[in-house]
């Protein structure tokens, strides 16, 4: 019997130890790639009042801007059940900086192949930066429910 | 009084009804937990039919004009919100009276917890009927409904804190009845789940009181969104575990007595308990990874506790498979793995729960992938979620909830189960159904495709997506199979089932590593929950003070649908 209480703590401790080892090993990965690497999830941009977005820049002329050959800017509103601008065109290679806001209900935007996943909500700005190298037409879609025409609400992005 | 009290408490006895009361209290929460989780699982079914633009909405338009997205909130509000918690209060009044050995301390109370909670729910579903609260279950404001579906769902929740004074003041009476005893394990572990329930819930009340429902009532004239969703994660993850304690509850204290063996160890059993008191709750922002307006440090350190919490997940699974291992061997099963063919596969309530966990191993591997902070971004808000969740509450929890009724049921109708291949039939095609709907819907995820999204209606539904989409509603029918055998064996049951003499016993497993091996200290609540209320505040408060400071409450309420 003592042997057998032995064992006991033998497989527990075995199952602890890598029950220890894995969460760590996970999160040493996530703060690498988020602080080394880069890819990095939405931070505090600022609150913008969604009453007043034809006189705040850069919501007061949404669209694409290019800062400097290979960066862009674009400053995108959303609403039921569209985003302004609905089409963005850049060339590849380039380094694209979005600033987004919502004009009523909590939208979200997803594109298709790139880290862009964040949600874009009345009353704050959205920041977001990604590099789109491989040219051709990348989907915009809104993934958070926002009202009856919700599934309609798409646009694209045209990499050149 | 005490005599009087007394003395009624033994002529119950000699009528061999102590628990009539409480019986009937679980059985009225069940049986609305069912009724809710039919309604909601048909719209289930409607929405993968839908994905293969195969509508069925416009048939019923009369009774719901508010179409896919109206079906959609009820399908969320009825399964998550109001099948889990009516069957979770009324599991843990039965569980938490038996494991003491005593009735409720006050039955009025119990009562009350039931009638509030209806009160509310009733409230809550004149909107949702009438097209008035199609903003699904997260109500994630500046979407506004009707002031009284936000105060129907604060009554359902407010009407289940009741049974945790209940319950507490349960306790206490038992502690002055057995000075010196280790708490009963299953009492320990309801007392855990609704203390945890009770603390997390101060979040969404926060957010309803203070927030939503002046608002919704046009006191004040505009909300915070980010503010909103911050108070309402903050309930929104713990939530799951108050899902699927009640779930563990019963695999590790009746599971292994039901496969034939004993619990592998109680204290451990204790440990993660605690565990998930105290760290359940300061990790809601994992959900907000791809929000505006949170520091991206703070959701970092929620990633961190996040992957804690992964921590006693896994203390779960071992001491449950150790537990199933010692059924497997005592029932003379041998090999490394060959046991597992020795355990009583035939028996309905053992069957159904195992299958539930089987399945249940895959989402938390997924529940990991989503909580990875940036790798989050891959799957956020895309179909792979909805897969994720539906191998969590909507199997460890609710085909776990199936088994549990197949023992717990004929007890409380005194009628023995109509048929017992039915009930396997159902727990086989639920687990079939459930792994191939999921399987698909986490790829087509993979694959780009938004959640909770009038899919076979979008302009940008794709050759790809269509390809898999058939899949997702194969799974789908089956698991509407695998129901329709859950309720009519259930109905069977109640009417025509064979009647029992006697109520039977409830089965509680022994452990091999009793109450005793472990530390006085592991039957403590206070100071783990004085620690879970510390991380909460250094987890929280930062976070919540900015968006308070900051706030301008100036978004106004919008009627989108």
């Amino acid at each position: 019997m003592g042997n057998n209480k032995f064992m006991h703590y033998a497989f527990e401790l075995a199952w602890i130890l890598p029950s220890v080892a894995v969460p760590v090993a996970i999160l040493v990965a996530i703060t690498l790639t988020a602080f080394a690497v880069g890819i990095r999830v939405p931070d505090v941009a600022g609150r913008v009042d969604p009453k007043a977005l034809s006189r705040t820049p850069p919501f007061d002329q949404p669209g694409v801007k290019e800062l400097a050959p290979g960066r862009y800017e674009v400053a995108m509103i959303a609403q039921v059940f569209a985003f302004t601008p609905g089409e963005i065109r850049v060339k590849a290679g380039s380094e694209v900086t979005f600033e987004m806001t919502s004009r009523d209900v909590i939208h979200g935007v997803k594109i298709s192949n790139s880290p862009v996943n964040v949600m874009v909500v009345p009353g704050q700005i959205s920041r977001v930066t990604a590099k789109f190298d491989k040219p051709g037409e990348y989907l915009i879609l809104c993934h958070e429910y926002c009202g009856s025409g919700h599934h309609v609400m798409a646009g694209r992005l045209i990499v050149e | 009084m005490a005599t009087i009290a007394a003395g009624r408490y033994a002529r119950e006895r000699e009528e061999s009804d102590v628990f009539l009361t409480e019986n009937r209290i679980t059985g009225a929460n069940l049986i609305v937990a069912f009724v809710a989780l039919a309604i909601g699982g048909l719209f289930g079914v409607f929405q993968a039919l839908e994905y293969n633009q195969i509508n069925l909405y416009t048939s019923i338009k009369p009774v719901l004009p508010g179409q896919y997205y109206q079906g959609l909130s009820l399908h969320g509000v009825l399964n998550v919100l109001v099948f889990t918690t009516y069957f979770i209060i009324g599991w843990l009044t039965f569980v938490g009276t038996r494991a003491f050995d005593r009735p409720l301390a006050s039955r009025n109370l119990g009562w009350a917890t039931f009638g509030v909670m209806t009160v509310g729910l009733v409230l809550a579903a004149i909107p949702l009927l009438m097209n008035n609260a199609t903003v699904l279950f997260t109500f994630y404001p500046p979407m506004k409904a009707d002031a009284i579906y936000y105060i129907g769902l604060t009554l359902v929740v407010v009407g289940s804190w009741l049974l945790e004074v209940n319950l507490v003041l349960t306790y206490r009476q038992w502690k002055a009845a057995n000075p010196g005893a280790r708490t009963p394990l299953p009492a320990f572990m309801a007392l855990v789940t609704m203390t945890m329930w009770t603390l997390c819930t101060v979040g969404i009340a926060a957010e309803m009181l203070v927030l939503i429902i002046p608002w919704s009532l046009g006191l004040v004239g505009g909300t915070d969104p980010v503010l909103a969703r911050t108070l309402f994660w903050f309930t929104g993850h713990p939530i799951v575990y108050f899902w699927l304690l009640p779930a563990y509850i019963s695999w590790y204290t009746m599971v292994p007595r039901q496969g034939g063996g004993k619990l592998f160890s109680d204290p451990m059993a204790r440990v993660s308990f605690i565990l998930f008191l105290i760290l359940s709750i300061p990790i809601g922002m994992h959900h907000q990874y791809t929000d505006p307006g949170v520091s991206q440090i703070w959701k970092l350190v929620h990633a961190v506790f996040t992957v804690g919490v992964f921590f006693p997940s896994l203390l779960t699974f071992f001491n449950v498979v150790a537990s199933l291992e010692n059924a497997g061997r005592a029932r003379g099963g041998k090999g490394f793995l060959v046991w597992i063919f020795s355990l009583p596969w035939g028996n309905p309530a053992f069957a159904t729960q195992v299958l539930a966990m089987i399945l249940f191993a895959f989402g938390g591997a997924g529940g990991l992938i989503n909580a990875s902070y940036n790798l989050n971004l891959v799957v956020h808000n895309t179909s792979w979620i909805s897969g994720h969740f539906h191998l969590t509450v909507g199997t460890a929890v609710t085909l776990s909830f199936m088994g549990i009724t197949y023992w717990l049921v004929p007890l409380l109708a005194k009628r023995e189960l109509f048929s017992r291949w039915m009930a396997l039939a159902q727990a086989w095609t639920w687990f079939v159904g459930m792994a191939i709907f999921s399987h698909f819907m986490h790829y087509l995820g993979l694959l780009g495709m938004p959640r909770r999204t009038q899919i076979g209606a979008a302009p940008y539904l794709n050759a790809e997506w269509r390809m898999w989409l058939p899949f997702v509603a194969v799974g789908a029918v089956i698991m509407f199979v695998s129901a329709i055998l859950y309720y009519a064996n259930m109905v069977l049951t109640i009417t025509a089932g064979k009647r029992m003499a006697e109520e039977p016993e409830v089965e509680w497993a022994q452990a091999v590593s009793g109450p005793n091996d472990g530390p006085a200290w592991l039957d403590r609540f206070t100071p783990w929950l004085v620690i879970a209320v510390v991380l909460i505040v250094i987890n929280y408060a930062p976070t919540l003070v900015q968006l308070i400071s900051t706030t301008t409450l100036n978004i106004p309420g919008v009627r989108s649908w």
